[in-house]
């Protein structure tokens, strides 16, 4: 029988494997960042041990730094005593860093594909669940705990049960202005936040074959939403073009050999997976969140859903609870809901052909009165690029803010937050309830709806923003 | 890691699903470089209201928390799992677990238990009824007890030994370092190395 795309990576991975024992699996690739690390280090040093592999580590700081006045000391003293601390370990026990101010310095998931650390066929873990962004190229990445973090260092394995496998076979076209972020929504809507539990998806199909490696990262990002730890597309031209010359891709005859061993990895013809969930690419719309968790979404063309038209008691309950929440009225058309802020960054859509998508429907428009719109780059080679293509004055002549790379308000670790009550627009990956600042409300967009709801001041999709031009002409 | 064998004690009923990372410790709590002190974080949001059950007198000193399935979904954050051991519980019973929140848990020794949805409600029912209730975890036997109830749950068996045990998953892989030395010897050369050793 053949094998998927996962089996495949799996099985080149496997150090021991023994009866009644989860597979111990070799990790080729270790992303360190300043939260998740520290209690790590603090296991080593207590033991006494050493990290195995630096040559297969790297540490960047990301989810604390601020995005103003980098130049200056940061302001919160706790989160300026977790970066020291991480630049402390990575002295210590010699780890590579990229510290803020340093030109590959950015969000982690962004800063391993730009290095062409990333590449098909690795395993790839971080102490992050959004290290499933990766697996866009073919890799098998998840996000792991703390205590998992501290036996990669010292170990470079991880014993691991293997997860099923489920294909998500998305074919046909995407309609005009349906982003890759909207398709993840609908997935997430489709299958819940709980589907994609003890699963590895692989994304598959025409319309996944037609993504740039940038959509396809932000597809395989928040496989974590639907609950699966990592989410897969199997490497072709586009990701063998991605990497090309960047500056940790295999050159000369590695190249060729990584080539030749990178076409074997797609799922066999014969191959079964666990669980089969088809989408027609074609019948998707701009898609929008209207409650407290991702598989919370609707077309931005629907209304608020009715919490009583829910069958499981539970998931009515969550539907209660998410609007009371969210301030929100069953039925409302979720066009007239208002925000306060837009947000465009994060490891979701940070890179730079999210921020060209935004900044080219803010080309010569404004950002509407009464509302932030924050620009943060996901890392410093992209803000560098941005700024090549003059995307930053695009952003500030609209009344956007630009910002220096980081987390930032996608999870609200450093001063980038929400007052409470206050609605956001953002291309970031969660909405749970205070998740970008304490009674923040967060609705998940694409870049392109963020950007047409910054204009618009509520949910908007590009088309909209056309509309209002055509009529403001007339 | 702390062995775990068997456990009883009151619980707290949590009527919630989806009960994700942040709400458990939100990320202002991950500044800390510890793995200890995160009990105040423990739910904060929700503890502001004086009506959330984790504040009613009669659940103090409970060390069961039954909550709703999807518990523990988000992000990978180990600090959940701790600051549900600091604040003083056990083990955690829920319909569905998220996959990493698990894997956290039973590295830490926070027994978490997956039952039936209707043995969830009736756990519920019964600690909701009466807050004296004591519910019982036996990992030896992998049962669940409480009065009327009495339901097994599945557990690896691998994961049982470790945690009975109490064993360090570092030690355990470090018996096969020459398994890992062998693999090591036999990676391609074009494999992806952060700096040059």
């Amino acid at each position: 029988m053949g094998r998927t795309l996962a089996e495949k990576v799996w099985d080149d991975h496997v150090v021991r494997r023994a009866e009644g024992e989860p597979d111990l699996l070799f990790i080729d690739l270790h992303l360190l960042h300043e939260v998740t690390s520290p209690q790590a280090f603090d296991g080593l040093r207590q033991n006494g041990r050493q990290v195995r592999r630096l040559d297969l580590t790297i540490a960047t700081e990301d989810h604390n730094t601020p995005t103003l006045d980098i130049d200056k000391p940061i302001a919160d003293p706790v989160s300026r005593a977790q970066l020291e601390t991480l630049r402390k370990n990575c002295a210590e026990f010699g780890v590579r860093l990229h510290p803020l101010g340093d030109v590959e310095q950015g969000v982690v998931h962004v800063v391993g594909p730009q290095l062409g650390l990333t590449q098909p066929g690795t395993t790839v873990v971080c102490g992050d669940s959004h290290t499933s962004t990766h697996g866009a190229f073919g890799a098998l990445a998840f996000g792991i705990g703390t205590s998992q973090v501290e036996h990669v260092l010292a170990t470079q394995t991880l014993p691991l049960a293997r997860p099923k496998t489920m294909a998500i076979t998305v074919d046909g076209e995407l309609p005009e202005d349906v982003t890759a972020k909207d398709l993840i929504l609908a997935i997430i809507a489709k299958i819940g936040t709980g589907g994609g539990q003890g699963y590895i998806l692989e994304y598959r199909g025409s319309a996944i074959e037609k993504l740039s490696m940038e959509a396809r990262m932000t597809i395989c990002n928040m496989s974590i939403e639907a609950g699966a730890r990592a989410g897969m597309i199997a490497p072709d031209e586009t990701t063998f073009a991605y990497l090309e010359g960047r500056a940790h891709a295999p050159e000369g005859e590695d190249w060729d050999a990584a080539v030749a061993y990178w076409k074997t990895l797609k799922s066999d013809e014969d191959a079964v997976f666990d669980a089969e969930v088809v989408i027609d690419a074609a019948s998707l719309a701009p898609f929008v969140t209207w409650g407290t968790n991702p598989g919370q979404g609707a077309p931005l063309s629907s209304n608020v859903p009715d919490p009583t038209s829910y069958e499981d008691a539970s998931e009515r309950l969550a539907a209660e609870k998410a609007l009371e929440y969210m301030g929100l009225t069953a039925g409302q058309p979720l066009r007239d809901i208002k925000v306060d802020t837009v947000f465009v960054g994060s490891c979701t859509n940070g890179r730079i052909e999210d921020l060209r998508n935004a900044a080219d429907l803010l080309k010569g428009r404004q950002v509407a009165d009464g509302v932030r719109m924050l620009v943060v780059p996901g890392s410093v080679r992209v803000a560098l690029q941005a700024l090549e293509e003059g995307l930053d004055k695009v952003f500030k002549e609209a009344g956007a803010e630009w910002r220096h790379a980081g987390c930032s308000m996608c999870l609200g670790m450093n001063p980038d937050q929400l007052a409470p009550g206050e609605r956001s627009a953002s291309t970031s990956n969660r909405n749970f309830e205070g998740r970008q600042g304490k009674g923040g409300r967060t609705h998940l967009v694409s870049p392109q709806v963020a950007a047409a709801t910054a204009v618009l001041g509520h949910l908007a999709s590009p088309a909209d923003l056309s509309d209002a031009t055509t009529t403001a002409g007339v | 890691m702390e062995a775990f064998t068997t456990h009883t004690g009151r619980a707290v009923p949590l009527r919630r699903s989806n009960v994700d990372t942040d709400q458990i410790i939100p990320a202002h709590w991950l500044k800390k470089v510890t793995r200890d002190g995160f009990e105040d974080g423990l739910f904060e949001a929700w503890r502001k209201d004086s009506e959330f059950v984790l504040n009613r007198p009669e659940r103090q000193g409970a060390s069961v928390l039954v909550a709703g399935p999807d518990f523990g979904t988000g992000s990978s954050r180990e600090h959940a799992v701790w600051a549900l051991q600091n604040y003083g519980f056990q083990a955690v019973i829920s319909a569905r677990f998220a996959d990493i929140f698990r894997g956290n848990s039973l590295k830490n020794g926070l027994l978490t238990v997956v039952l039936p949805q209707e043995t969830v409600d009736a756990l519920w029912e019964l600690t909701e009824a009466d807050p004296t209730a004591e519910i019982t975890v036996d990992l030896e036997q992998r049962k669940v007890l409480a009065a009327g109830i009495d339901a097994d749950f599945e557990l690896d068996e691998n994961a049982r030994w470790r945690l009975l045990n109490g064993l360090d998953d570092i030690s355990l892989t470090l018996q096969n370092e020459a398994d890992i030395a062998a693999y090591e010897a036999a990676r391609p050369s074009f494999k992806p190395r952060t700096i040059t050793v």
